[in-house]
């Protein structure tokens, strides 16, 4: 099993060449789990860019993800490179004020509570994206 | 997998994780499929919210995304009540 996986590799290249990154059902534009499009809106009311891979067309970029990360659930959201958390995670750190500190972007002086719904803005990214 | 029986409850979720976790104690609500867990415990100290997270995970293993279709989680050091 410690022979080369270039699908766990191509993963790791995507986390390591996107600043922000997140693994989720769906795209950015139709999510396909609550879950996912919570972090969505969250992530575009931060107002950053950010890359995004559908976990759904291929059931082992899932299985890779959550063997690399040591995380088993979907969403998961990367900056710099490191596993920031799940929907929860990103949901408490948005409304702290944390995340987007982390974004490098200004929190707002009273952080709004989690937005529910996406507004479709961002460009998702293809598994083919990253071959 | 376990003896447990094949709908999950939220007593179910909250008993294991109290059983889990040294000095947890939790909140748990849910329909059988999505389920939403407080957990306070001591073991959290000092951890980030990645680990605790993940302690919590690690209750449940491979059932979590199967026979617990999702756990939504939040955690706070502290001593049980």
């Amino acid at each position: 099993m410690s022979e080369t996986n270039p699908l766990r590799e191509e993963i790791q290249n995507a986390i390591t060449e996107n600043p922000v990154l997140l693994f989720m059902k769906g795209t950015p534009d139709q999510p396909m789990c609550g879950f996912s499009a919570r972090t969505v809106a969250i992530l575009q009311s931060v107002g950053k860019p950010f890359a995004a891979v559908d976990v759904l067309p291929d059931p082992r970029i899932r299985q890779e993800l959550s063997a690399l990360s040591n995380w088993p659930t979907v969403p998961q959201l990367f900056v710099n490179g490191e596993l920031v958390g799940g929907c929860d995670i990103v949901t408490e750190m948005y409304e702290s004020g944390e995340l987007q500190q982390s974004l490098g972007a200004e929190a707002e002086e009273a952080p709004a509570p989690a937005p529910d719904v996406a507004q479709p803005e961002s460009k998702p990214l293809s598994i083919e994206d990253l071959r | 997998m376990s003896a447990e029986s094949a709908v999950a409850t939220p007593e179910e979720l909250k008993a294991r994780i109290e059983a889990g976790i040294p000095g947890a104690a939790a909140t748990v609500t849910g329909d059988g499929h999505h389920f939403n867990a407080v957990i306070t415990a001591s073991a959290f100290r000092g951890l980030s919210r990645i680990a605790q997270h993940r302690l919590v995970y690690e209750v449940f293993g491979a059932e979590i995304g199967g026979r617990i279709h999702a756990l939504s989680i939040q955690t706070q050091v502290g001593e049980p009540a």
